[in-house]
């Protein structure tokens, strides 16, 4: 999806990228996507499949906000849940009313659900920017999830809302009992919101929202209310924030307090941020980590959370345009043709950088499982960690991986910086 | 004729200091003026008070006529008032060609709208494409603005201010830190660009103001002293006392 | 009733002081360097974890020093080597660092003490009823925190007014811009106002450990809540942040000693109409909405004056 950059980044007047190849790269993600469960068929991927498409929808609508608009909110769940709750009582309505509205046009209720709170209190919030817009969306976060708790004839209390997705009318005659239905549906979704989503940077509000982003004060001199402005991409968030929530009502069949909870605010913008913001695609691939880890990490150890941190933490401090802006990073080396200069210099962290990161987890899993946990197991090799013999190893990895890999990662900002200067002098950095 | 700008006994305190004392001001439309004065008279601060950034604490300002102290910057942006930043003040992840087109899209209609297109509207680009090439940017035009070089960022700065087509425009210093020769190249573009446009500068390099300004007002400690043409002003005595005298030290 | 009015009243300016305990270290740490630590309430529950683990080791009152230098110690770390690599980034990589470390911290603490509430008790010598009030006993303990909370309260109060560091603190409250010009060893200032504030979080924590709960997510049921009471209060300003701390600790005080409802104040609605959200309005009591309260406050200050009671700052 290279062509697929928001304003911001690409440097230079020949790295446009011919519409042949955009389209393509369209295409081929659509492919992709169809093919998937064809490959992968079991129930657990088709789950998680389905689990990934929501979390990119979800992300997608929460870079609206952080990497097209500048505003860093800490309660986008409440969007995500209020557009299941409303996917879920239209459910409901639906069957016990007899409407004829197939299950596929329910997401755009959860849409409207995530919209009409957006348009209610936006206003309001949006007000004022930066630091203060932050805390304000985490006091209506919290405001939101304890409302849920009181409200228990709309949010069902503890319980939640639950649902039938295979009693509405059909369509094409799918029943949207199976689970392969249901991935389709959420894919067919994915696809629109994406497509609508990446269409609205491309409109003059969305690059007004870019212009917000970077200087508010100026665009007041050019004819425009910045408040206006983030008002209007806080509504088109909420509202496909609502999408996804709508989404996930329909594939779990229920509706509950958690998912406008802080929890799911946090997952977002971890989501987003470790995935990137300054690039469209950023939030997907962030969304398909983020997601695919906490599948995956859930089975293997108890605090997979303070892994999430910890990453976070990382690309907040060492690489703040996420991993699409560490590999954008490359794009004009490889242009220039100096890619190689920096290669074997990455080769040469990799072992240290690995046997730190070895000595890190076998830290904290040693003091995870100290009190009566199971043996740890790190690709292939036991250690047990009430044993000294652990802790010495994990001190070794540590101290002896970071002493060493900061070395080779001097090497590595050398060998970029010649790489660069070469890639500059040829033209293909400004 | 009603004045294109007319200042008319403001004030501006900031806390018990006033920094801006009975300002009366009248900018002829049409007409090239400048500001001039000592550091700390005031002239920001008045730009800033003419284009709604800050509001006075009493008095009035109007534009071609109508009231518009007390309007919000985006407001009087869109009666036709446009004004540049003396530290600059672009769009600094945005390309060049961005910064321009975002400056041009209010003036063509184009406001908030969501359903259109950016790349499809034939005007936008055509504006746009004007643009770049009267402040001599085309060649650099999907540079991020943040990397520009200084001189380039001050020409893009008068680029978005002009942009919107602007009957008057007030330009910051626009020539501050720049070279004589580079100097030189932007008082060219200033005068090119403002052909039939009301223009207020202000500007420290008295060469640039001599140059340009068809009528110059001296600002003193918030106050302005006297208002005339370059010959007016260079005979003044006042003028002469409390400003070009420390120029001739 | 005039029992319950005056152990709230007592209650309510206790929580208040703790709260404000922790927003003033907020507050200077924003105003000086512009980033709002997301992590501030994770130190006050590491002060109270920590105070839990040397109470255990070497007793109750070694504890009150030690813990919370040990948690200055960990913020003026993290100003040193997070946030001061992070500033190039920007306030929000800032921000969005502290974020990242209030998760993790919480994390780590739920790792190392489990998630469940911890027993940390009231130490022996402050175990007993203070005075009886109507038919109340008032512990000692609570008089204990309210005093330490005074306490602190006049110190700073002397330090901002009496010293060099409190002169630049002051400055940096009214012209924020201007921290960067005071030249030399603006980094070193930066560090202990980050570590201050970070030891004074961790002083509430030890002593709000054994009244409230010491538990893995009190920094999350808590840290909401300060940054409403800086927000309402008008970020960057301390009288505010006094001001919104009492106020916040009052009214949820005496929200959640009173048992009222609409219906109990009106007779019940007619039940024939059914569940419906004015059934659930009607029915909660305001014991039960008081973890809201706050957070409608700041609704109402942001509609009625967005930059909070005392804020003159835009952003």
């Amino acid at each position: 999806m290279t062509a697929a950059v928001t304003s911001a980044s690409h440097p230079l007047a020949k790295s446009a990228g011919s519409p042949l190849r955009f389209y393509a790269i369209w295409l081929i993600g659509i492919a992709a996507l169809i093919i998937l469960p064809l490959l992968f068929s079991s129930g657990g991927s088709l789950t998680s499949f389905s689990l990934i498409g929501i979390a990119i929808v979800f992300a997608l609508s929460y870079n609206i906000l952080l990497g097209q608009t500048g505003l860093l909110s800490f309660g986008h769940a409440v969007h995500y849940g209020l557009g299941g709750f409303a996917a879920c009582h239209m459910m409901n309505a639906v069957v016990a009313h007899g409407w004829p509205i197939p299950l596929p046009f329910i997401p755009l209720f959860g849409g409207l659900g995530g919209l009409a709170f957006a348009m209610l209190l936006g206003w309001v919030m949006t007000k004022r920017a930066g630091t203060v817009f932050a805390m304000i969306s985490l006091g209506i976060g919290e405001l939101v999830a304890s409302s849920s708790l009181i409200l228990r004839s709309v949010f069902g209390g503890e319980a939640g809302i639950t649902t039938d997705r295979t009693a509405l009318p059909r369509m094409f005659g799918w029943t949207f009992g199976p689970q392969l239905q249901v991935y389709y549906l959420i894919a067919f979704w994915l696809v629109l919101s994406a497509i609508a989503m990446y269409a609205l940077t491309r409109t003059p509000l969305g690059r007004i929202s870019n212009a917000v982003r970077d200087n508010p004060e100026r665009v007041q001199f050019i004819g425009y209310d910045p408040h206006v402005v983030r008002y209007l991409a806080y509504c088109f968030a909420g509202f496909f924030a609502g999408i996804a929530g709508g989404l996930a009502a329909i594939s779990f069949e229920i509706a509950n307090s958690a998912y406008l909870g802080a929890i799911q605010s946090g997952l977002v913008l971890f989501s987003t941020f470790i995935g990137g913001t300054a690039y469209f695609f950023g939030p997907i691939l962030g969304a398909i980590l983020v997601t695919y880890l906490q599948l995956g990490l859930t089975s293997l150890t108890s605090v997979w959370q303070l892994y999430f941190g910890i990453i976070f933490i990382g690309i907040v401090m060492f690489s703040p345009g996420g991993i699409a802006g560490l590999l954008m990073m490359h794009r004009p080396l490889i242009r220039a043709g100096t890619l190689g200069m920096v290669i074997p210099s990455y080769l040469l962290a990799v072992v240290p950088t690995a046997a730190l990161a070895c000595g890190v987890i076998l830290t904290i899993e040693t003091v995870a499982r100290y009190s009566g946990g199971d043996a740890i197991n790190l690709f292939g090799v036991a250690f047990n960690p009430q044993s000294p013999v652990t802790w010495a190893v994990a001190a070794v990895l540590v101290v002896g991986g970071f002493l060493v890999a900061r070395l080779t990662w001097q090497r590595i900002a050398e060998a970029w910086d010649r790489a660069a200067t070469v890639a500059r002098d040829r033209g293909y950095l400004a | 004729m009603t004045a294109a700008i007319e200042v008319r006994a403001v004030e501006k305190r900031f806390g018990n200091v006033g920094v801006i004392r009975d300002l009366n001001l009248s900018v002829n439309r049409g007409e090239r003026h400048a500001i001039i004065g000592p550091n700390g008279a005031g002239k920001s601060t008045t730009f800033n008070l003419i284009s709604g950034h800050i509001r006075p604490t009493s008095g009035e300002v109007r534009l071609n006529g109508d009231v518009i102290s007390g309007l919000r910057p985006f407001e009087i942006n869109r009666r036709g008032l446009s004004r540049s930043f003396q530290v600059t003040n672009v769009f600094a992840r945005m390309t060049v060609w961005e910064n321009v087109r975002c400056a041009v899209l209010w003036a063509t209609g184009h406001r908030y709208a969501f359903w259109k297109n950016v790349d499809s509207l034939p005007e936008v680009r055509q504006r746009t494409a004007e643009i770049l090439d009267d402040i001599h940017l085309t060649h650099r035009r999907d540079v991020p603005a943040g990397l520009l070089t200084y001189a380039e960022q001050r020409e893009l700065e008068i680029g978005v201010t002009i942009a919107s087509g602007a009957t008057v425009v007030m330009l910051d210093e626009p020539t501050a830190g720049m070279s004589n020769a580079e100097t030189e190249r932007a008082v060219a573009l200033i005068r090119r660009l403002t052909e039939g446009r009301t223009l207020v500068i202000v500007e420290h390099d008295m060469s640039v103001v001599f140059g340009l300004a068809d009528r110059i007002s001296v600002l003193v400690y918030g106050h302005i002293i006297a208002s005339g043409t370059p010959e007016e002003i260079r005979r003044d005595p006042k003028v002469r006392e409390a400003y070009l005298g420390e120029e001739a030290h | 009733m005039l029992e319950l009015i005056v152990i709230s009243t007592l209650n309510g300016v206790l929580f208040g002081m703790l709260l404000f305990l922790l927003s003033s270290g907020l507050t200077v740490i924003f105003s000086m360097m512009g980033v709002l630590n997301f992590a501030h309430a994770s130190f006050y529950m590491l002060g109270a974890f920590f105070g839990f683990q040397l109470t255990k080791w070497v007793g109750f009152w070694p504890a009150l020093l030690l813990a919370p230098l040990l948690v200055g110690a960990i913020g003026m770390a993290v100003e040193r080597y997070g946030l001061r690599n992070t500033h190039k980034h920007g306030h929000v990589a800032e921000l969005l660092l502290t974020f990242g470390l209030a998760f993790a911290i919480e994390e780590i603490v739920s790792m190392i003490w489990g998630k469940t509430p911890l027993d940390y008790r009231v130490p022996a010598l402050l175990d007993f009823p203070a005075f009886t009030i109507f038919s109340t006993n008032y512990p000692a303990y609570k008089l204990f925190m309210l005093a330490v909370s005074v306490t602190i309260f006049v110190v700073l109060l002397i330090v901002l007014k009496r010293t060099r560091v409190g002169l630049i603190v002051q400055a940096a409250l009214t012209h924020p811009h201007m921290v960067g010009h005071l030249g030399h060893n603006v980094g070193r200032v930066f560090m202990v106002v980050f570590g201050v504030g970070s030891a004074l979080a961790g002083l509430a924590g030890v002593i709000a450990g054994p009244a409230l709960v010491t538990q893995s997510d009190m920094a999350a049921a808590l840290g909401p809540i300060l940054f409403v009471v800086i927000v309402f209060g008008g970020l960057g300003s301390l009288p505010g942040a006094f001001i919104a701390s009492l106020v916040i600790g009052l009214v949820q005080t005496f929200a959640v000693a009173l048992n009222g409802s609409l219906a109990s104040a009106f007779g019940p609605l007619d039940p024939a109409a059914g569940p419906s959200v004015l059934t659930d309005i009607w029915n909660v009591t305001i014991a039960q909405v008081a973890p809201i309260v706050p957070y409608l406050l700041l609704v109402l200050v942001l509609i009625v004056r967005p930059v909070g009671l005392m804020g003159t700052r835009e952003s």
